[in-house]
């Protein structure tokens, strides 16, 4: 990957699109992702969104039927070229998931295993701590490092595989509708960590809840569905004039609760 | 419940529902009750199996002294060293004297070694006629009746699965006859068919499963690795002789590597038998080991690849240890089967009469369940009771593997 160019937008992505074997799942979408800001990525379900938030880090080349085409501009360089690894662009573009998924493995190896899989030689013990209080989750673990990351509660396992993500120092972090396994206090806490992240990463998240939109994000991308069940972007912009005045009829109808 | 009623919305109400929920419970009941026999059924097959070995390997036996003990003396145990020497070399032949001599010197043995020289040689014990362990507490007036027609006969209780039994070598002597050689024999087959199977298996079974595109030669692949768990064991004895045995017989001899002597080493050793076992078992253990990878949560992948793992990071670190309990469940059936096959050792060309113990991968061998077989095709009785001792040595045997094995199993899972 070449080197951080510092432009306004950490990624952008265009005309993409995503089918999984004959079925296509987004349509032409394009979309500006600014740098240290949070894009909220939301719409009904099956309108694609979470399909398009793991395209930024070839995710979906995991699912044997499915095709991308369109570009994903991340550091000045489409990531769908030939000569871009997948395993490259992920160590650059980190991912929370809809259910924490820790390993099975301690608490300490959880963190430290992604920076060594990648190559780290600094000091992992100060990698571990500097990622968990990026998480804000040091004070509760730090006498309990040794143990199992399950032996943790749904909310502390959700920041700690944001620790996991954050350890390995990516440009990007893609939040698959993190809270949506979680209760309101520890949904309340990810979100404080989310926007305190912002001081050093760009965050793309995919949520179901409008409010949660609403609350953190800078950016907010509406996606929809017509009949062909082909998902595509409806509307994107600054989230604040999104929720007071939206531009299309659709997204009115659906951040008002009148459908989806 | 029943009391409170809407009007007739479609469900049964008041009595009819309680009777429809006395009926859905009467069927439950009903299934319960026959997984219950079921179970209870296989139980009691099992015990029953275990109860006719047992009974034929312990009982009376008839046991007739070609010299009776007491016209030596009063009782030979209490007598001291130097009298049992006097009594053993006045009733047995200068040679037979200068052959025990050779190997040690009778005269510096001690009073328990003579002792047991005199028995053997002297006394020589015989046993002409044995009972079952259910005729012995039954019917022992009978065993008395046909004791007296048999001349210097005395009656003996015999557990023909003993100490001995289990450490002494094969004989044609059903009183001295043990089963250390072919114990030690299906030992390192099972070994050697363990370490041929499990890399294969485990090997082709990732690949199958995380990097195979599945495209039609994958689609072959798997139909036949499927089928040939169905193979009946006797064409993998065949496959053995043929390719094992006798194309690459130089190797399984040994006398590629100078462990053999090329005029008359033979294919026929425990190498050759341990790679047929482990081509017999390998698809059980692929099967079994593609199972336990499909059962890793794509949960821990994603994670793994959204690090930016690459695909054998992500194998390595997270799809085999998470799969490696149910690889291990796959591994232990597997190699219990091959430590119970008979029918392709003896295609394969196992020894039918050996006293010598193996000592590596290149020597002849016997191993229990051929051991079994050879006995119970013996007519005399004596053999049939070695036999059931033997079949009682081999469950107890495969008992103990299993269970260390699945020990293991266990403590490894949790340490994960």
């Amino acid at each position: 990957m070449n080197n951080a160019s510092n432009g306004k937008y950490a990624a952008e992505a265009h005309d993409l699109n995503i089918y999984y074997g004959s079925f296509q799942a987004a349509r032409d979408i394009n979309l500006l992702i600014e740098r240290q800001k949070i894009t909220a990525l939301i719409g009904p379900s099956g309108c694609g969104k979470s399909t398009v938030l793991r395209a930024f880090n070839r995710m979906n080349d995991l699912i044997p039927s499915a095709r991308t085409t369109g570009d994903v501009h991340f550091h000045g360089k489409n990531i769908y070229d030939r000569d871009v690894d997948a395993v490259e662009v992920r160590r650059r573009v980190g991912m929370v998931f809809q259910k924490p998924n820790p390993f099975p493995k301690s608490i300490y190896e959880n963190i430290a295993w992604g920076a060594r899989v990648n190559g780290f030689k600094g000091n992992v013990d100060d990698l571990v701590e500097e990622s968990l209080r990026g998480a804000a989750l040091w004070d509760e673990v730090k006498d309990k490092l040794r143990q199992s990351g399950y032996s943790l509660s749904g909310g502390q396992q959700q920041r700690l595989c944001i620790a996991r993500a954050i350890a390995i120092k990516p440009d990007i972090i893609l939040m698959d509708e993190p809270c949506s396994a979680l209760d309101p206090i520890a949904t309340l806490r990810i979100e404080e960590l989310m926007k305190a992240l912002t001081r050093q990463y760009t965050i793309i998240i995919v949520t179901h809840n409008m409010q949660q939109a609403a609350r953190v994000s800078d950016y907010t991308a509406f996606f929809t569905v017509k009949d062909d069940r082909t998902g595509y972007l409806e509307e994107f912009g600054a989230t604040k004039e999104m929720f007071t005045s939206p531009q299309s009829q659709v997204t009115e109808d659906y951040i008002t609760g009148r459908f989806g | 419940m029943a009391g409170d009623m809407r009007s007739n919305d479609g469900f049964p109400q008041g009595e009819s529902y309680a009777g429809f929920v006395r009926k859905r419970r009467r069927v439950g009941t009903f299934f319960r009750t026959l997984f219950l026999l079921a179970t209870v059924l296989g139980v009691v097959i099992l015990a029953v199996l275990v109860l006719d070995v047992a009974n034929d390997a312990f009982g009376y036996v008839a046991i007739q002294n070609q010299v009776a003990p007491e016209s030596l003396a009063e009782d030979l145990e209490e007598l001291p060293q130097e009298e049992l020497l006097a009594i053993l070399t006045a009733n047995i032949s200068a040679g037979r004297l200068r052959a025990l001599n050779a190997q040690a010197l009778v005269a510096e043995r001690s009073q328990e070694e003579v002792l047991a020289l005199v028995v053997s040689e002297v006394v020589r014990p015989k046993i002409v006629e044995s009972w079952s362990l259910a005729e012995s507490i039954f019917e022992r007036a009978r065993i008395e009746a046909e004791l007296a027609t048999i001349p210097n006969a005395v009656l003996e209780f015999k557990a023909w699965l003993n100490w001995d039994f289990i450490t002494a070598p094969q004989s044609s002597d059903p009183t001295s006859a043990g089963i250390r050689t072919a114990i030690l024999g299906s030992i390192w087959v099972t070994l050697i068919a363990f370490l041929v199977a499990t890399p294969l298996g485990v090997g082709a079974a990732t690949y199958l499963e995380e990097y195979s595109k599945g495209g039609k030669l994958d689609g072959l692949i798997e139909t036949n690795i499927n089928n040939l768990a169905g193979v009946p064991s006797i064409i993998y004895g065949m496959l053995g002789l043929a390719v094992f045995v006798r194309f690459f017989g130089q190797i399984t001899s040994g006398v590629v590597f100078g462990a053999a002597d090329p005029s008359t080493a033979n294919g026929r050793t425990i190498l050759a038998a341990g790679m047929t076992l482990g081509l017999l078992i390998l698809p059980l253990v692929i099967i079994n080991a593609r199972e336990a990878i499909r059962a890793t949560p794509r949960a821990f992948r994603e994670a793994s690849y959204g690090l930016g793992a690459t695909k054998w990071q992500t194998t390595w670190h997270h799809v085999l240890p998470n799969a490696l309990p149910g690889i291990l469940t796959g591994v232990i059936l597997s190699v219990s089967r091959a430590f119970g096959e008979t029918a392709p050792l003896i295609v394969v060309g196992v020894s039918t009469f050996i006293v010598v113990d193996p000592a590596g991968p290149f020597s002849k061998f016997t191993t229990l369940p051929v051991q079994i077989f050879q006995w119970t095709a013996r007519p005399q009785e004596e053999f049939q009771r070695l036999a059931a001792a033997a079949i009682l040595a081999l469950l107890f045997l495969l008992l103990t593997l299993n269970a260390t094995a699945i020990y293991l199993r266990n403590r490894f899972a949790r340490r994960y």
